[in-house]
């Protein structure tokens, strides 16, 4: 990306601050499962999350795929003090909805969410992924790494021309996948030990390869380390490729400067909430930590 | 009752200003309220270049708080200058440039190129941030430092505000404060960050990259308002209270204890309007304790 693509990024949003009402919490996976089903440890379950949109919050066509929201409840004390960054999952007929997985203290309360509850939210925030309606596209969906990818499905003028390769270790089941347009391939791969992931590694490089070979366009969003093996094939096979980042972030707005990442053409870190959470592959350090 | 503080010069036509480093360079902000609503802006911290900062990760929420090592990256003042202060409100609404330098002689450049721009209402000198290895906290924490940065500042500021932000790291903030006063400051800001660190048992490393960050938010405010009490009574210049304000009442608690003004800072992370909000709901808790002057309730502490 030029460098004045980046600065562009940071010029004031158009996004709002405003209380929404909860319209519904549900649980995805088995009703029955317990959360020790998991391979990844107790606790970890998905949920999707219903918001009603208030007046003067951007409607369908308002936002972009790949764009986000900070989301903190009304009733959290100051025990609880930053809100939490949501990728928008779907922004449909007067609805925003979130899918999430419980991670730490702040997903894991806003779990006991009910209806009606209140919660303040401000967005939509930050640059999403490009959309190129005749170019094959290939996303890449690392676990919760899917829910921008449904809303971006959604939108597609033709869905049928992008393809959907996910990545997961608890059960599929826990992965709204029904919400995904019919049309669109889905090949869902689980990864419950390291003979398995390093197959999936060696899948993901196929895929990469043969996008970059189409001139196709590649979209990843999920943990740090696979966006960091993503972003090292994409670079191998020269593909066109954006990674949405999940950092850290107190504000969501550019001003806390605790989400930054190092890029290859400014000499500044850049805010990933603000001139992110997408970038070019070939734009951004990822540096070590996960 | 009529919300206007004038101290030292400067007019805030409300006493709720907004704290350095949580309120970016003001623009930020502009989507979620108006900006001419506030008592003022006090904009990111400057230093003459551009500074990158610490590494990631660099901030850590904590209960009822947040610690910060952010190391004061910003774009440089000349940037600040030339892209961020067109673009604020400043005829409406005073904008305080917050500066940091890492000698005497570059404070002292700075504090005069800000002071020459039309749109700076104010300096604020920095003085006291905990996250960077040279100038920062040194000064704030050394009396005979202070005095000399702020004398430094204050004797090319021509006839603009100096306000010196100060540490609750020290023995005796009362010290330090004192020194300040001495060295020609006009306003006392205080406090900044206390010296804080955060850690992950399980991956066994500190949640800073930086081990040590500077710890904000509601978990200061009893801090805070100590340090502003003490200083309120030993120094005589005009206070602006900040640490861990979150609501119109605890505006209030610090005004009770003796400041004249306050900033918010941490909890413009809560929801980027809540600035505008607290300066919004100040009217009304004023009219229900039948407040009717700050001269009235200003130190009014019924210790």
């Amino acid at each position: 990306m030029p460098d004045n693509t980046l600065m562009a990024a940071d010029a004031a949003s158009s996004s709002v601050c405003r209380e929404f009402t909860v319209l519904e919490l549900r649980r995805t996976g088995p009703e029955s499962g317990s959360p020790a089903h998991s391979p990844v440890g107790p606790d970890q379950s998905h949920w999707l999350l219903d918001l009603d949109l208030p007046a003067g919050f951007p409607g369908d066509a308002g936002w972009t795929p790949g764009q986000f929201v900070m989301l903190r409840p009304v009733s959290w004390s100051l025990e609880l003090l930053w809100a939490r960054p949501f990728s928008i999952c779907m922004l449909e007929n007067g609805i925003l909805r979130l899918f999430f997985q419980v991670v730490g203290r702040g997903t894991r309360a806003m779990s006991a969410l009910r209806p009606g509850d209140r919660v303040v939210a401000w967005g939509p925030l930050g640059q999403g992924f490009a959309l190129e309606p005749e170019t094959p596209t290939l996303l890449l969906a690392g676990g919760i790494g899917l829910a921008p990818f449904i809303g971006y499905a959604r939108r597609h003028p033709q869905p049928e021309t992008l393809r959907l390769f996910f990545g997961h270790r608890p059960e599929v089941a826990e992965y709204p996948l029904d919400l995904l347009p019919q049309e669109m391939p889905i090949e869902a791969s689980r990864q419950t030990c390291a003979e398995e992931l390093a197959c999936f590694v060696d899948d993901l490089e196929r895929r990469i390869k043969e996008y970059a070979a189409r001139q196709g366009l590649i979209l990843a969003c999920g943990p740090h380390p696979f966006l960091r093996a993503v972003q090292g094939l994409a670079m191998k096979h020269r593909a066109r490729t954006q990674l949405s980042l999940e950092n850290r972030m107190a504000c969501g707005v550019g001003a806390c400067l605790g989400c930054v990442t190092e890029t290859t053409n400014q000499t500044l870190p850049v805010k990933v909430c603000t001139q992110g959470p997408v970038f070019w592959a070939e734009d951004v350090h990822l540096g070590g930590e996960a | 009752m009529n919300l206007a503080v004038e101290m030292a010069g400067l007019r805030l036509k409300n006493p709720v200003l907004t704290a350095s480093g949580t309120f970016g360079y003001g623009v930020e902000f502009a989507a979620y309220g108006d900006l001419t609503a506030l008592g003022g802006i006090v904009v990111k911290g400057l230093s003459w270049e551009p500074r990158k900062g610490n590494p990631m990760p660099r901030v850590a929420e904590t209960p009822c708080g947040m610690l910060n090592a952010i190391g004061l990256q910003n774009i440089g003042v000349h940037r600040f200058v030339e892209e961020k202060l067109p673009l604020l409100p400043w005829a409406e609404v005073p904008v305080i440039a917050n500066l940091y330098a890492c000698d005497v002689t570059d404070f002292a450049r700075l504090g005069e190129y800000l002071a020459e721009q039309e749109g700076v209402a104010a300096l604020e000198v920095n003085i006291s941030c905990p996250n960077v290895q040279a100038g920062g906290i040194l000064f704030g924490q050394d009396p005979e430092q202070a005095a000399r940065v702020t004398r430094a500042v204050k004797d090319r500021a021509g006839t603009k505000p100096v306000i010196v932000k100060l540490s609750p790291n020290v023995t005796d903030i009362t010290t330090v404060a004192k020194a300040a006063a001495d060295g020609g400051a006009d306003i006392l800001a205080l406090i900044n960050t206390l010296s804080g660190m955060a850690v992950d048992v399980r991956s066994r490393r500190p949640r800073l990259a930086n081990v040590i960050g500077g710890l904000s938010g509601p978990a200061i405010k009893p801090v805070g308002l100590r340090c502003v009490y003490q200083v309120s009574r030993a120094v005589d210049l005009p206070i602006i209270g900040l640490g861990g304000i979150a609501s119109a009442e605890d505006v209030l608690e610090y005004i009770l204890v003796g400041a004249w003004a306050v900033q918010i800072g941490t909890a413009n992370f809560l929801r980027p309007d809540m600035a505008f909000r607290i300066a919004a709901d100040l009217p009304g808790l004023l009219d229900e304790l039948g407040v009717t002057s700050w001269g009235e309730f200003r130190g009014a502490l019924r210790a």
